[in-house]
């Protein structure tokens, strides 16, 4: 059994390790690229979300490099993630790959199943000590990677030499990814922290602050954002993400398996607005505009993939959000046409905006 | 006291429940306008650009009765089968209306889900009955009278005919086809060009979702490995199965819309299964640019097709 999986930010690291600790071989999917984009675009139906096509390509990429098993999440809806799998099975042996789809489902939902498919995943004995002690491990690198990208973002805008954070990010990243132990993540951990106060910043500046909200895939995965919180750190630009890979899969994994239904603030800020539960992350993206502009940014820079659908739904009432609470959003749809340059100048304008507003307000306080 | 329906989406499946709930309280109903030109154009001008063409319709008919009426009646539809809810977009409809159109008048939105329990429906009516009548046992009848309307009017599909269109289908043709689709597509003269009609005067028999019942449909819903999210999409993938393995079908017709979001999928099921049973298979994509000449030609060519491959078989 040689396994492979969705490749989304730094998670495919996480999973390597999870996957080979339990005594998988693991083919590593390639992170995403033009070739993966072009292969998804050529076997996915032309409506399809811009995520469900790199994902494909990826699988396609994968299985060419020898997986023969993909394991993947579910989902149960309102939105099509949760059959996203079902689809591509059928697409991947249509074009004739023959290996095994395991789909986890929320385990709120088909606790039995889950157990059952998390078994297959296990192919080595080990003690129940171990094997928390893998998952403890695997989670502290999670936080780790979470942390660190939480750092760059505040770092990159106040930084001199322009490019610095994020070569230092990359470095760390690797560095993160070949820890081994809890203990060698602690060290890497101090590690992290003095190379990032090493970079020169600037004093005294204050940064315009943007958050950014959407779809999940496409507001985590770099690729398919077309890298845009390095684009806007450096412009200059402080970025807050409502989304991180940590709290993903603790929404995804354990509020489900009690019922807990979403991030309880955000969903109060949004009620008003938005008022049905509509899948994806269409209600958290109205709800976190709302924080956000609670909380003093300058502006929401709001993510989704081309036909999204619960993210249409947000998106034409964000308007209104942004008219009661005087906040600025821009959407940004993404598909496979879109380019850096073209959304670099779009956001370069839109970070325009906000300066201009922001000297607006403060003549207007003199 | 007038309330206004507007004539999209969920309104080609339950309209006669609409209006006569509302008739038995002693209200008017006035229906939106039938889709033209302007309707549409109304609606793309209020949404977003990437949402369906559908949705887009039903925000131009809610602006067509602006002026026309005291109330416009926005249920949002959540569930009604207790395995899927609607698509996102129903569930968040009432809320993009209210976002997206100025000087709406105000609208009445229950929000009907039949996973509250088995009342849920007899609930909503009297909450909505509740805004006109003080008089209980007139809510219960309104009721009771509405659910019957609803029953003859879903009888009448399943004896062949399309009430919305007024026309009924042929029994005896050497094709017999699927036009598989949702209601508000199939169903709505303008939306999609009138396509039903064409098919039905190049002399082919027609089956749409409705015409197959209820039950019929529960038989096929273990044929897939994981029972699709979308009310109205199972409706359609479960129609095409029963069809595959119950009627001497000769062809799969699936029509949808423009930046349909539940589609991808249900399109894709639908061609792949189809191949395997080497059935031919069309999608026709409407949206607002699609010309009535074009579509009557590719239904032309695939119905030629068709009998052609009857006559060698
Ligand atoms: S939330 Fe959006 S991107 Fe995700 S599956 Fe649904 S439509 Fe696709
Ligand atoms: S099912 Fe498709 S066409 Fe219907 S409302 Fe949803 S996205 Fe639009």
């Amino acid at each position: 059994m040689k396994i492979t999986y969705p490749y989304v930010g730094n998670s495919h690291i996480v999973i390597k390790n999870l996957l080979e600790r339990f005594g998988n071989e693991v083919v590593v999917p390639p992170k995403p690229s033009k070739r993966t984009l072009s292969y998804g675009t050529q076997f996915a139906p032309e409506f399809a979300c811009v995520p469900f096509k790199i994902l494909l390509g990826t699988y396609i990429e994968a299985l060419e490099m020898g997986a023969d098993t993909i394991v993947s999440t579910g989902g149960v809806g309102p939105c099509r993630a949760g059959l996203y799998t079902t689809l591509q099975e059928e697409i991947l042996k249509d074009l004739g790959y023959d290996f095994q789809m395991i789909t986890l489902e929320p385990p709120g939902h088909y606790l039995k199943d889950l157990i059952a498919q998390i078994k297959k995943l296990i192919n080595r004995k080990m003690s129940i000590r171990e094997f928390w002690s893998i998952i403890r491990f695997v989670w502290e690198q999670l936080k780790l990677f979470d942390e660190t990208e939480l750092m760059s973002f505040k770092i990159r805008p106040l930084e001199i030499k322009k490019g610095e954070t994020t070569r230092v990010y990359r470095e760390m990243v690797d560095l993160i990814a070949s820890a081994q132990t809890v203990k060698e993540l602690r060290e890497i951990r101090h590690e992290v922290n003095k190379r990032f106060e090493n970079i020169e910043i600037k004093e005294n500046y204050d940064p315009i602050k943007v958050g950014i909200v959407g779809e999940v895939y496409v507001v985590l995965e770099p690729f398919a954002n077309l890298e845009i919180e390095e684009t806007l750190g450096e412009l200059g630009v402080y970025v807050e993400r409502s989304m991180f890979l940590t709290h993903y899969t603790i929404n995804n994994a354990v509020t489900d398996l009690f019922h807990i239904k979403g991030e309880k603030n955000v969903k109060k800020a949004a009620v008003p607005y938005f008022n049905e539960m509509c899948g994806g992350h269409g209600r958290e993206s109205v709800g976190h505009t709302i924080l956000y502009a609670k909380k003093g940014f300058d502006g929401v820079i709001h993510l989704s993939p081309f036909t999204c659908i619960p993210e249409i739904v947000a998106k034409s009432i964000l308007p209104a959000v942004s008219k009661d609470y005087n906040i600025s959003v821009l959407s940004i749809s993404l598909d496979e046409q879109t380019g850096k340059a073209g959304l670099r100048t779009r956001l370069e304008a839109f970070v325009d905006l906000l300066d201009k507003k922001r000297q607006k307000f403060k003549e207007r306080m003199a | 006291m007038k309330v206004g329906i507007p004539r999209a989406l969920f309104y080609y499946s339950f309209y006669p429940m609409f209006k006569t709930f509302f008739e038995k309280l002693g209200v008017k109903t006035v229906v939106s306008s039938p889709t033209t030109k302007k309707v549409l154009d109304n609606g793309i001008k209020d949404t977003v650009t990437d949402a369906c063409v559908p949705v887009k319709l039903y925000h131009g008919h809610v602006a067509d009765l602006i002026g026309k009426v005291d109330f416009v009646f926005v249920p949002r539809l959540v569930c009604i089968d207790n395995e899927a809810t609607f698509c996102p977009k129903f569930l968040g409809l009432p809320d993009m209306v209210t976002y997206s159109i100025d000087n709406l008048p105000p609208l009445i939105t229950p929000r009907i889900d039949f996973r509250n329990g088995r009342l849920e429906l007899l609930k909503v009516c009297y909450s909505i009955g509740r805004m006109f009548t003080k008089n209980v046992v007139k809510i219960f009848k309104a009721y009771q009278e509405s659910i019957k309307s609803l029953k003859n009017y879903e009888q009448e599909f399943l004896e062949g005919k399309i009430p919305p269109l007024n026309i009924k289908k042929r029994l005896n043709s050497d094709i017999n086809l699927g036009a598989l689709g949702y209601p508000y597509m199939l169903y709505d003269q303008y939306l999609s060009l009138n396509l039903l009609k064409k098919l039905f005067d190049l002399g082919v028999s027609v089956t749409t979702p409705e015409m197959i019942s209820r039950e019929d449909k529960l038989k096929q819903a273990g044929k897939l490995k994981k029972t699709l999210f979308w009310h109205y999409s199972n409706g359609v993938i479960r129609t095409a199965f029963h069809m595959f393995e119950n009627c001497n079908i000769d062809g799969i017709i699936h029509v949808t819309a423009f930046g349909c979001g539940p589609d991808f999928i249900v399109d894709k099921l639908l061609e792949l299964e189809a191949k395997k049973r080497s059935v031919p298979f069309l999608t026709i994509t409407l949206d607002e640019q699609t010309g009535e000449e074009g579509l009557k030609t590719r239904l032309e060519a695939f119905v030629d097709m068709l009998r052609l491959r009857r006559r060698l078989a």
